[in-house]
Protein backbone atom coordinates (compact mmCIF):
# COMPACT_ATOMS: atom_id res chain seq x y z
CA UNK A 1 0.00 0.00 0.00
CA UNK A 2 0.84 3.25 -0.69
CA UNK A 3 2.16 5.47 2.29
CA UNK A 4 -0.15 6.75 4.38
CA UNK A 5 -1.63 10.48 4.94
CA UNK A 6 -0.25 11.57 7.68
CA UNK A 7 -1.43 13.96 10.58
CA UNK A 8 -0.52 18.11 10.70
CA UNK A 9 2.63 18.00 13.12
CA UNK A 10 2.41 19.89 16.16
CA UNK A 11 2.44 23.70 15.92
CA UNK A 12 5.31 25.17 18.19
CA UNK A 13 4.03 27.14 21.16
CA UNK A 14 0.33 25.43 21.43
CA UNK A 15 0.81 22.46 23.50
CA UNK A 16 2.70 22.27 27.53
CA UNK A 17 6.64 21.50 27.49
CA UNK A 18 7.12 17.79 29.11
CA UNK A 19 9.42 20.02 32.32
CA UNK A 20 6.94 22.88 33.38
CA UNK A 21 8.88 23.38 36.66
CA UNK A 22 6.10 25.64 37.87
CA UNK A 23 4.41 22.27 38.43
CA UNK A 24 7.18 20.73 40.82
CA UNK A 25 6.46 16.99 39.86
CA UNK A 26 7.76 17.57 36.81
CA UNK A 27 11.30 18.01 37.24
CA UNK A 28 11.52 14.44 38.35
CA UNK A 29 8.83 13.21 35.71
CA UNK A 30 9.87 14.73 32.37
CA UNK A 31 12.01 13.19 29.80
CA UNK A 32 16.10 15.25 29.85
CA UNK A 33 17.03 14.26 26.87
CA UNK A 34 15.18 15.57 23.30
CA UNK A 35 12.30 13.76 21.52
CA UNK A 36 12.38 12.22 18.14
CA UNK A 37 10.28 13.22 15.90
CA UNK A 38 8.80 10.02 13.87
CA UNK A 39 7.20 9.61 10.63
CA UNK A 40 3.23 8.79 10.77
CA UNK A 41 3.72 5.17 9.65
CA UNK A 42 0.81 3.08 9.53
CA UNK A 43 1.06 2.62 13.17
CA UNK A 44 0.53 6.10 13.82
CA UNK A 45 -2.97 6.74 11.82
CA UNK A 46 -4.40 3.79 12.92
CA UNK A 47 -5.26 3.43 16.39
CA UNK A 48 -8.31 2.68 18.92
CA UNK A 49 -11.79 2.47 17.59
CA UNK A 50 -13.53 3.31 20.41
CA UNK A 51 -17.01 3.67 18.74
CA UNK A 52 -20.56 3.21 20.10
CA UNK A 53 -20.91 0.09 19.33
CA UNK A 54 -17.54 -1.47 20.89
CA UNK A 55 -18.06 0.68 23.95
CA UNK A 56 -21.79 -0.73 24.47
CA UNK A 57 -23.53 1.52 27.28
CA UNK A 58 -23.12 4.96 27.79
CA UNK A 59 -22.69 6.79 30.99
CA UNK A 60 -23.41 10.41 30.58
CA UNK A 61 -25.56 11.72 33.42
CA UNK A 62 -23.17 11.53 36.62
CA UNK A 63 -26.29 12.75 38.55
CA UNK A 64 -28.44 9.73 38.59
CA UNK A 65 -25.67 7.21 39.23
CA UNK A 66 -26.78 6.38 42.76
CA UNK A 67 -29.59 6.25 45.21
CA UNK A 68 -29.86 10.12 45.64
CA UNK A 69 -29.11 12.59 43.60
CA UNK A 70 -25.52 14.26 44.60
CA UNK A 71 -25.21 17.58 46.16
CA UNK A 72 -23.86 20.72 44.02
CA UNK A 73 -25.40 22.73 41.26
CA UNK A 74 -26.43 20.50 38.47
CA UNK A 75 -24.60 21.24 34.37
CA UNK A 76 -25.19 20.48 31.58
CA UNK A 77 -21.16 20.25 29.78
CA UNK A 78 -21.50 19.88 25.71
CA UNK A 79 -20.06 20.70 22.71
CA UNK A 80 -18.04 19.46 19.57
CA UNK A 81 -14.97 16.77 18.92
CA UNK A 82 -13.38 18.21 15.36
CA UNK A 83 -10.33 18.19 14.08
CA UNK A 84 -7.81 20.97 13.12
CA UNK A 85 -10.33 21.89 9.95
CA UNK A 86 -13.61 22.14 12.04
CA UNK A 87 -14.85 18.84 10.68
CA UNK A 88 -16.40 16.70 13.48
CA UNK A 89 -15.37 13.90 15.05
CA UNK A 90 -18.23 11.13 15.30
CA UNK A 91 -18.24 7.94 17.33
CA UNK A 92 -15.50 8.64 19.34
CA UNK A 93 -15.07 7.68 22.92
CA UNK A 94 -15.33 10.82 25.24
CA UNK A 95 -14.14 9.78 28.80
CA UNK A 96 -14.75 12.16 32.01
CA UNK A 97 -13.69 12.26 35.85
CA UNK A 98 -13.63 14.95 38.30
CA UNK A 99 -14.44 15.93 41.89
CA UNK A 100 -17.65 16.67 43.59
CA UNK A 101 -19.17 19.89 44.55
CA UNK A 102 -17.21 20.20 47.60
CA UNK A 103 -14.07 19.85 45.84
CA UNK A 104 -12.85 16.21 46.88
CA UNK A 105 -12.64 13.27 44.21
CA UNK A 106 -14.31 9.56 45.05
CA UNK A 107 -10.52 8.21 45.48
CA UNK A 108 -8.16 7.11 48.19
CA UNK A 109 -5.67 9.43 47.70
CA UNK A 110 -7.41 12.46 47.80
CA UNK A 111 -7.44 13.04 51.80
CA UNK A 112 -7.95 16.85 51.55
CA UNK A 113 -10.63 17.74 54.40
CA UNK A 114 -13.88 18.35 52.36
CA UNK A 115 -17.13 15.69 52.69
CA UNK A 116 -17.25 13.04 50.11
CA UNK A 117 -20.68 12.45 48.53
CA UNK A 118 -22.15 9.22 48.37
CA UNK A 119 -24.26 10.10 45.31
CA UNK A 120 -21.12 11.43 43.82
CA UNK A 121 -18.51 9.15 41.68
CA UNK A 122 -17.80 11.70 38.95
CA UNK A 123 -17.13 9.27 36.22
CA UNK A 124 -18.76 9.11 33.02
CA UNK A 125 -18.45 8.42 29.61
CA UNK A 126 -20.07 9.12 26.17
CA UNK A 127 -19.67 8.69 22.12
CA UNK A 128 -20.11 11.78 20.02
CA UNK A 129 -22.64 11.84 17.72
CA UNK A 130 -22.71 11.85 13.71
CA UNK A 131 -22.37 15.74 14.47
CA UNK A 132 -19.38 15.05 16.77
CA UNK A 133 -21.07 16.50 19.51
CA UNK A 134 -21.06 15.04 23.20
CA UNK A 135 -23.26 16.13 26.12
CA UNK A 136 -22.61 15.04 30.06
CA UNK A 137 -25.35 15.99 32.66
CA UNK A 138 -22.88 16.76 36.14
CA UNK A 139 -22.33 18.64 39.20
CA UNK A 140 -20.41 21.77 39.13
CA UNK A 141 -16.75 20.26 40.59
CA UNK A 142 -15.56 22.69 43.72
CA UNK A 143 -11.68 24.06 43.78
CA UNK A 144 -9.45 22.19 46.19
CA UNK A 145 -6.03 22.96 47.77
CA UNK A 146 -3.10 20.63 46.21
CA UNK A 147 0.39 20.74 47.64
CA UNK A 148 2.47 22.21 44.82
CA UNK A 149 3.26 25.14 46.70
CA UNK A 150 2.10 27.38 49.68
CA UNK A 151 -1.64 27.68 49.30
CA UNK A 152 -1.90 26.37 45.97
CA UNK A 153 -5.40 25.60 44.60
CA UNK A 154 -6.59 23.74 41.86
CA UNK A 155 -9.38 25.76 39.55
CA UNK A 156 -12.37 23.89 39.33
CA UNK A 157 -11.78 21.84 36.23
CA UNK A 158 -13.39 18.28 34.66
CA UNK A 159 -10.68 15.93 33.38
CA UNK A 160 -11.64 15.19 29.67
CA UNK A 161 -9.94 11.66 27.51
CA UNK A 162 -10.27 11.19 23.74
CA UNK A 163 -9.28 8.66 21.15
CA UNK A 164 -10.21 10.32 17.93
CA UNK A 165 -9.53 7.93 14.81
CA UNK A 166 -5.84 7.57 15.13
CA UNK A 167 -2.79 6.85 17.90
CA UNK A 168 -1.77 10.60 16.80
CA UNK A 169 -5.09 11.98 17.65
CA UNK A 170 -5.34 11.15 21.52
CA UNK A 171 -5.68 13.42 24.02
CA UNK A 172 -6.18 14.15 27.57
CA UNK A 173 -7.04 17.46 28.86
CA UNK A 174 -8.71 19.57 31.34
CA UNK A 175 -12.38 22.07 30.81
CA UNK A 176 -11.93 24.78 33.10
CA UNK A 177 -14.86 27.41 34.02
CA UNK A 178 -15.14 30.90 32.81
CA UNK A 179 -14.03 33.60 35.26
CA UNK A 180 -12.30 31.57 37.35
CA UNK A 181 -9.66 33.76 39.48
CA UNK A 182 -6.97 30.50 40.19
CA UNK A 183 -7.13 29.98 36.18
CA UNK A 184 -4.55 33.13 36.31
CA UNK A 185 -2.54 31.38 39.46
CA UNK A 186 -2.64 27.24 38.46
CA UNK A 187 0.36 26.01 36.96
CA UNK A 188 -1.22 23.02 35.62
CA UNK A 189 -3.55 25.43 33.47
CA UNK A 190 -0.65 27.69 32.56
CA UNK A 191 1.68 25.19 31.30
CA UNK A 192 -0.09 25.27 27.74
CA UNK A 193 1.47 28.46 26.46
CA UNK A 194 -1.22 31.59 25.56
CA UNK A 195 -3.35 32.36 23.85
CA UNK A 196 -3.84 28.52 23.29
CA UNK A 197 -4.25 27.65 26.86
CA UNK A 198 -7.94 29.89 26.54
CA UNK A 199 -9.34 27.12 24.71
CA UNK A 200 -9.17 24.77 28.01
CA UNK A 201 -12.12 27.50 29.68
CA UNK A 202 -15.62 26.46 28.72
CA UNK A 203 -18.04 29.21 28.00
CA UNK A 204 -21.22 29.61 29.58
CA UNK A 205 -24.07 28.66 27.15
CA UNK A 206 -27.49 29.79 27.66
CA UNK A 207 -29.03 28.10 24.66
CA UNK A 208 -27.47 24.83 25.94
CA UNK A 209 -29.09 24.91 29.16
CA UNK A 210 -32.00 23.22 30.93
CA UNK A 211 -34.62 25.97 32.09
CA UNK A 212 -35.47 25.09 36.11
CA UNK A 213 -32.58 22.58 36.36
CA UNK A 214 -29.35 23.02 34.80
CA UNK A 215 -26.96 25.81 33.83
CA UNK A 216 -24.69 24.90 30.68
CA UNK A 217 -21.60 25.03 29.70
CA UNK A 218 -19.82 24.75 26.17
CA UNK A 219 -16.46 23.19 25.56
CA UNK A 220 -15.64 22.29 21.68
CA UNK A 221 -12.24 20.27 21.24
CA UNK A 222 -9.75 20.34 18.66
CA UNK A 223 -8.03 16.76 17.74
CA UNK A 224 -5.22 16.65 15.62
CA UNK A 225 -6.01 16.73 11.64
CA UNK A 226 -4.98 15.16 8.64
CA UNK A 227 -1.68 17.00 6.69
CA UNK A 228 -3.59 16.88 3.31
CA UNK A 229 -6.88 14.63 2.19
CA UNK A 230 -6.84 11.89 -0.04
CA UNK A 231 -6.82 12.81 -3.92
CA UNK A 232 -7.42 10.97 -6.87
CA UNK A 233 -9.97 8.51 -5.63
CA UNK B 1 -8.52 28.51 8.34
CA UNK B 2 -6.85 25.50 10.95
CA UNK B 3 -8.44 25.52 14.56
CA UNK B 4 -5.09 25.14 17.07
CA UNK B 5 -5.75 21.63 18.99
CA UNK B 6 -6.96 21.61 22.22
CA UNK B 7 -3.92 21.30 24.79
CA UNK B 8 -2.81 18.33 26.88
CA UNK B 9 -3.45 18.64 30.86
CA UNK B 10 -2.11 15.88 33.10
CA UNK B 11 -4.47 12.93 34.18
CA UNK B 12 -3.47 13.74 37.80
CA UNK B 13 -3.51 11.62 40.71
CA UNK B 14 -6.59 10.15 40.34
CA UNK B 15 -7.26 8.50 36.77
CA UNK B 16 -8.20 5.70 38.52
CA UNK B 17 -11.69 7.43 38.55
CA UNK B 18 -12.15 7.93 35.27
CA UNK B 19 -10.23 5.52 33.05
CA UNK B 20 -9.47 1.60 34.61
CA UNK B 21 -13.16 0.74 33.89
CA UNK B 22 -11.23 0.80 30.40
CA UNK B 23 -8.57 -1.37 31.67
CA UNK B 24 -7.75 -3.97 28.94
CA UNK B 25 -5.12 -6.37 29.66
CA UNK B 26 -5.55 -9.06 28.13
CA UNK B 27 -5.47 -8.00 24.51
CA UNK B 28 -5.73 -11.83 22.62
CA UNK B 29 -9.05 -14.01 22.96
CA UNK B 30 -8.66 -18.01 22.24
CA UNK B 31 -9.66 -17.58 18.36
CA UNK B 32 -6.73 -14.96 17.84
CA UNK B 33 -3.66 -16.09 15.87
CA UNK B 34 -0.53 -15.57 16.77
CA UNK B 35 2.54 -16.28 19.42
CA UNK B 36 1.12 -15.76 22.77
CA UNK B 37 3.10 -13.51 24.62
CA UNK B 38 3.30 -10.67 27.49
CA UNK B 39 4.78 -7.84 28.20
CA UNK B 40 5.56 -6.57 31.26
CA UNK B 41 7.55 -4.03 32.95
CA UNK B 42 7.87 -0.97 35.41
CA UNK B 43 8.11 2.82 35.37
CA UNK B 44 10.68 4.87 37.22
CA UNK B 45 11.22 7.99 37.78
CA UNK B 46 14.40 10.88 37.68
CA UNK B 47 14.74 9.08 41.35
CA UNK B 48 14.72 5.59 39.87
CA UNK B 49 11.75 5.63 42.33
CA UNK B 50 8.51 3.83 41.01
CA UNK B 51 5.54 5.58 39.38
CA UNK B 52 2.62 3.92 40.91
CA UNK B 53 0.15 7.04 39.69
CA UNK B 54 0.74 6.26 35.47
CA UNK B 55 -1.52 4.83 33.07
CA UNK B 56 0.45 2.57 30.07
CA UNK B 57 -1.82 2.18 26.64
CA UNK B 58 -0.68 0.20 23.75
CA UNK B 59 -1.70 -0.47 20.22
CA UNK B 60 -0.45 -2.53 18.09
CA UNK B 61 -0.97 -4.92 14.88
CA UNK B 62 -1.82 -8.90 14.89
CA UNK B 63 0.53 -11.38 13.88
CA UNK B 64 0.11 -10.85 10.26
CA UNK B 65 1.11 -7.07 10.61
CA UNK B 66 -2.38 -5.67 10.51
CA UNK B 67 -4.13 -3.47 12.32
CA UNK B 68 -8.02 -3.56 13.32
CA UNK B 69 -8.61 0.06 11.80
CA UNK B 70 -9.86 1.08 8.41
CA UNK B 71 -6.86 2.76 7.10
CA UNK B 72 -5.11 -0.32 6.95
CA UNK B 73 -5.73 -1.59 3.32
CA UNK B 74 -2.89 -4.00 3.44
CA UNK B 75 -3.99 -7.39 1.37
CA UNK B 76 -3.91 -8.43 4.75
CA UNK B 77 -7.74 -10.57 6.24
CA UNK B 78 -8.96 -8.46 8.69
CA UNK B 79 -8.81 -10.36 12.09
CA UNK B 80 -12.27 -9.32 14.31
CA UNK B 81 -10.75 -11.65 17.13
CA UNK B 82 -7.86 -8.83 17.82
CA UNK B 83 -8.76 -5.32 18.38
CA UNK B 84 -4.96 -4.78 19.38
CA UNK B 85 -5.37 -2.09 22.12
CA UNK B 86 -4.44 -2.18 25.86
CA UNK B 87 -4.83 -0.20 28.91
CA UNK B 88 -3.69 -0.44 32.80
CA UNK B 89 -2.53 2.24 35.40
CA UNK B 90 0.47 1.32 36.82
CA UNK B 91 0.25 -0.87 40.33
CA UNK B 92 2.58 0.07 43.60
CA UNK B 93 5.57 -1.03 42.62
CA UNK B 94 4.95 1.24 39.15
CA UNK B 95 4.43 -2.36 37.66
CA UNK B 96 2.07 -3.05 34.46
CA UNK B 97 1.47 -5.86 32.38
CA UNK B 98 -0.11 -7.42 28.87
CA UNK B 99 -0.85 -10.43 27.40
CA UNK B 100 -1.34 -10.71 24.04
CA UNK B 101 0.24 -11.79 20.40
CA UNK B 102 3.57 -10.96 19.15
CA UNK B 103 3.00 -8.30 16.35
CA UNK B 104 3.58 -9.18 12.87
CA UNK B 105 5.69 -6.67 10.58
CA UNK B 106 3.71 -4.08 8.81
CA UNK B 107 5.29 -1.13 6.24
CA UNK B 108 7.19 1.80 7.11
CA UNK B 109 7.73 4.68 4.98
CA UNK B 110 8.59 4.03 1.43
CA UNK B 111 8.98 0.49 0.45
CA UNK B 112 10.66 -0.25 3.75
CA UNK B 113 9.10 -3.17 6.42
CA UNK B 114 8.73 -2.08 10.03
CA UNK B 115 10.29 -4.45 12.63
CA UNK B 116 7.84 -5.81 15.03
CA UNK B 117 7.00 -3.04 17.47
CA UNK B 118 4.15 -2.39 19.77
CA UNK B 119 3.08 1.67 20.43
CA UNK B 120 2.94 2.45 23.98
CA UNK B 121 1.66 5.47 25.61
CA UNK B 122 2.56 6.74 28.97
CA UNK B 123 0.34 9.21 31.10
CA UNK B 124 0.97 9.98 34.72
CA UNK B 125 0.66 12.70 37.47
CA UNK B 126 3.77 15.21 37.45
CA UNK B 127 3.28 15.35 33.16
CA UNK B 128 1.47 17.29 31.39
CA UNK B 129 1.69 15.53 28.36
CA UNK B 130 1.54 12.14 27.20
CA UNK B 131 4.82 10.06 26.44
CA UNK B 132 5.14 8.24 23.02
CA UNK B 133 7.35 5.50 22.67
CA UNK B 134 8.00 1.93 21.05
CA UNK B 135 8.43 -1.46 22.34
CA UNK B 136 10.58 -3.39 20.08
CA UNK B 137 11.67 -7.17 20.77
CA UNK B 138 15.39 -7.64 21.40
CA UNK B 139 15.91 -11.06 19.55
CA UNK B 140 14.38 -9.79 16.87
CA UNK B 141 16.69 -10.12 13.29
CA UNK B 142 14.63 -7.72 11.49
CA UNK B 143 15.26 -4.89 13.94
CA UNK B 144 18.39 -4.10 12.16
CA UNK B 145 16.42 -3.21 9.17
CA UNK B 146 13.64 -1.02 11.29
CA UNK B 147 13.91 2.43 9.62
CA UNK B 148 12.15 4.47 13.21
CA UNK B 149 14.57 2.69 15.21
CA UNK B 150 17.64 3.68 12.92
CA UNK B 151 16.52 7.26 13.47
CA UNK B 152 18.11 6.59 17.39
CA UNK B 153 21.93 7.34 16.38
CA UNK B 154 23.19 6.05 19.76
CA UNK B 155 22.99 2.04 20.35
CA UNK B 156 23.06 2.41 23.77
CA UNK B 157 20.09 4.66 23.34
CA UNK B 158 18.27 2.11 20.89
CA UNK B 159 18.79 -0.60 23.79
CA UNK B 160 15.91 1.18 25.97
CA UNK B 161 12.84 0.34 23.33
CA UNK B 162 14.08 -3.37 23.23
CA UNK B 163 12.38 -5.72 25.28
CA UNK B 164 14.19 -8.28 26.56
CA UNK B 165 12.78 -11.85 26.46
CA UNK B 166 13.10 -13.89 30.16
CA UNK B 167 15.17 -17.21 29.41
CA UNK B 168 12.22 -20.09 29.53
CA UNK B 169 9.49 -18.09 29.10
CA UNK B 170 7.13 -15.74 26.63
CA UNK B 171 7.46 -13.09 28.91
CA UNK B 172 9.13 -9.91 27.51
CA UNK B 173 10.60 -7.14 30.16
CA UNK B 174 10.01 -3.64 29.15
CA UNK B 175 10.80 -0.83 31.80
CA UNK B 176 10.37 2.74 31.18
CA UNK B 177 12.79 5.50 32.96
CA UNK B 178 11.55 8.86 32.67
CA UNK B 179 15.30 9.85 33.44
CA UNK B 180 18.94 8.83 34.27
CA UNK B 181 21.14 7.02 32.43
CA UNK B 182 19.25 4.60 31.05
CA UNK B 183 16.80 6.83 29.94
CA UNK B 184 13.98 5.77 26.94
CA UNK B 185 14.03 7.25 23.94
CA UNK B 186 10.71 8.84 23.24
CA UNK B 187 9.11 10.35 20.74
CA UNK B 188 7.03 12.96 18.85
CA UNK B 189 4.31 12.16 17.00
Amino acid sequence: MPDPIGYRREVPGTQPPYLHPDYKSTVKRSPTKATIAVPHTLSEVTGPLWTKERVGSIADDLTVQDKERPLGERIVVAGRVMDEDGRPVPNTLVELWQCNASGRYHHPVDQHDAPLDPNFTGRGHAVTDGNGDYRFVTIKPGAYPWPNHFNAWRPAHIHFSLFGPSFVTRLVTQMFFPGDPLLALDPIFNGVPAPARDLLVSSFDLGMTVPDTALAYRFDIVLRGRAATPTGI
Amino acid sequence: MALIPTGWQTVGPYLHIGLTWLNTTKLAGEATKGERIAVEGRLFDGDGAPVPDGMIEIWQANADGRYNHPDDTQAKPREAAFFGFGRVDTDKQGGFRFETVKPGRVPGPGNTLQAPHILVSVFLRGQLRRLVTRLYFADEASNGDDPILALVEDPARRRTLLAVRDPGSATYRFDIRLQGEAETVFFEV
